[in-house]
């Protein structure tokens, strides 16, 4: 069962729009960390390919969205690279799994280096969004290619740590021609 | 023989191009590209946009007409137009962003400017200037025909070609049923899922029909569909067990077009392309927004946010399959982009009560599914074809499915053929044309 709905996808368009204002930069060091260890931990299962144990970092209901457009708008109205609430994402995870899905036949070896980590408090007093940037090195079939843009998390506090209620992952190259992009991002 | 290299060839096409099989070479030899961006992509209609791209006097986005880079724009007048994407001067591209609205375009490099129907607007210090600006030589090039066939704008440099309503043929039928099923009769591009492989153009055209491939370059597609169906039923399943015997078809038409028909899968009745729709994003929590407002009448609304099971392919460039309308677009011998342009629904007259944008939300999302989960292994595929032809001495690639097997191509009173849907028939018909085009010499001319 899909939880999306036009609740679901105003919240989100609101909560990514407009969000990295001066006055909601969080200073707390300790937070902070906690935020890069996270994105550290998300990085380090993907490139493990430990899907299920990444999947846990996330909330029940959760969406991993790679806008396609230059200037990303609403959801409703245009298609993305990915959207993917948690059955997707299961999806994905199952595609792979199958050992037929052959953009992935070698699977690609990856490592993802995430920097620039910058927290901003919400309206919300315990969700933060989280700004990162990353590289992604990626061989696969012979060749080497890099993959680079930034993240927003938008983390929720649980009681031990934060979860991940919706991620945006902005490639640089977004609005072009991507060449067998059938990693998780 | 063996034909190592085009040099041994000269320009024998008959030689490349059997009746059962091709010539490695022509995915492969950098020359034989190099022709084809003239004699195939400069002499036929090929598909450059979408209305709804331009959809204001002035708009224009860029595009590519083989590798020529074009402006397509909407004048100030209205009037459609491809303007080569070249500065008259020095040959700059004149026009840097990829989509937006402007009356002129000045080249950043010397400054040349135009109006955005191709004449030149003016020259900084023409004084230092003996020849007479006002004569039209000087004026951006333009493709020469530029026609829309309901929102899809085609455009030619060859002055012999027939009008478009006449090159589309037979698959104007299969375009029209596929736009009059949607509220007045039009859709609208939503964005793009934007890929590109390692490989020949043609390869992607060669597949754009081919029901013989699913079941295995699509297998991790077709199992994840169904990993929650007791007994596959969602999306393509059809192609599983005997697609020999299923009653989708393939037909092929004059000018290599083609139609594979997958609606004979579907039962024929409202609801049931919605029924085999898998799992989607939003789609249980839409879908009871849609049968709330529309009760009994929601199964043709459902239907639209479902993918069409069709694939409608115009030589050489376009395929319209699923609701998406998907762009050829040759980079070089070795590299192809193909652009997956989403569509959405208007519902202007409001013929869906209220519904169009619940159908258009579970339809950004079904339209992602294939790109995602189904283009990619494709894609993955071909690029192993391109390597696997390094192999010179292995000299031909087979398009022989179904050639010679009585009573499995049939010619229709229209003169096109319809064979089973997993039959090569339609590669083979493309790729006489192919040769057709290679084997002459159009005379192409831009206009100023």
């Amino acid at each position: 069962m899909s939880y999306i709905d036009d609740a679901f996808y105003e919240r989100l368009v609101a909560a990514f729009s407009d969000w990295q204002r001066p006055e909601l930069e969080l200073q707390d060091l300790q937070i902070r960390e906690q935020c890069r260890a996270l994105l550290e931990r998300e990085a380090r299962l993907l490139d493990q390919g430990r899907y299920p144990e990444w999947l846990e970092l996330y909330a029940p209901e959760c969406v991993v969205w790679v806008p396609g457009a230059a200037e990303p708008g609403d959801p409703r109205r245009e298609v993305s690279v990915f959207f993917d609430d948690r059955r997707r994402l299961e999806d994905r995870i199952y595609r792979l799994g199958t050992g037929a899905a052959w953009s992935q036949v070698p699977p690609s070896r990856t490592v993802r280096f995430v920097a620039n980590v910058e927290a901003f408090r919400t309206e919300e007093r315990t969700v933060l969004m989280v700004r990162s940037n990353f590289f992604l090195s990626e061989f696969r079939a012979g060749e080497a290619r890099l993959l680079s843009g930034w993240c927003g998390h938008r983390l929720r506090r649980r009681q031990v740590g934060w979860e991940i209620e919706a991620k945006q992952v902005n490639l640089i190259d977004r609005d072009q021609p991507l060449r067998n992009p059938s990693l998780i991002l | 023989m063996n034909i190592s290299t085009f040099s041994d060839l000269a320009h024998d096409w008959d030689a490349l191009v059997r009746e059962d099989r091709v010539h490695r070479s022509i995915y492969t030899d950098p020359r034989i590209f190099e022709l084809e961006m003239t004699r195939v992509f400069g002499a036929v209609w090929v598909y450059l946009a979408h209305e709804s791209q331009v959809p204001r006097n002035d708009d224009f986005v860029t595009a590519r007409l083989g590798l020529r880079p074009l402006v397509v724009v909407r004048d100030s007048r209205g009037e459609l137009r491809a303007l080569f994407n070249r500065c008259a001067h020095r040959g700059a591209r004149v026009c840097r962003a990829e989509r937006g609205s402007a009356r002129t375009f000045q080249c950043p490099y010397h400054g040349w400017s135009y109006f955005n129907d191709g004449r030149l607007r003016g020259v900084p210090w023409p004084e230092g200037y003996a020849c007479d600006f006002k004569d039209g030589s000087y004026n951006l090039a333009q493709v020469p025909r530029v026609e829309s066939y309901r929102g899809l704008v085609f455009g030619t440099l060859n002055a012999e070609a027939p009008e478009l309503k006449e090159y589309l043929a037979g698959a104007r039928k299969p375009i029209d049923e596929w736009l009059d099923r949607n509220p007045g009769g039009r859709v609208v591009v939503a964005e793009a899922n934007r890929l590109k492989f390692k490989g020949n153009w043609k390869l992607a055209y060669d597949n754009a029909a081919d029901g013989y491939h699913v079941a295995f370059s699509h297998r991790s597609l077709l199992e994840t569909e169904n990993r929650h169906a007791a007994d596959p039923s969602k999306g393509m399943s059809f192609y599983l067990g005997k697609p020999d015997e299923a009653p989708m078809y393939v037909q092929a038409f004059a000018h290599g077009h083609h139609f594979k028909d997958k609606r004979p899968n579907v039962a024929q009745r409202p609801g049931a392309l919605w029924e085999m729709e898998a799992v989607q994003p939003g789609m249980e929590r839409y879908e009871a927004l849609i049968r709330q407002k529309l009760g009994a009448k929601a199964a043709r609304a459902l239907d639209l946010a479902a993918s069409q099971p069709v694939n409608i392919n115009i030589f050489p460039n376009l395929s319209i399959l699923g609701n998406h309308l998907q762009v050829f677009q040759p980079v070089s011998v070795d590299e192809t982009e193909t652009l997956w342009y989403a569509t959405a629904i208007v519902d202007e007259a409001n013929e869906l009560a209220g519904t169009a944008d619940a159908v258009n939300a579970i339809r950004m999302r079904t339209q992602e599914s294939f790109p995602n989960f189904g283009e990619v292994d494709d894609a993955a595929n071909f690029e192993e074809i391109q390597k696997g032809l390094a192999a010179v001495e292995d000299e031909w690639v087979y398009m022989h499915r179904g050639l010679g097997v009585a009573g499995r191509v049939q010619q229709l009173p229209d003169g096109s053929l319809r064979a089973p849907a997993t039959d090569e028939v339609f590669m083979r018909e493309h790729m006489k044309v192919w040769k057709r085009l290679m084997s002459s010499r159009p005379s192409l001319v831009a206009k100023r």
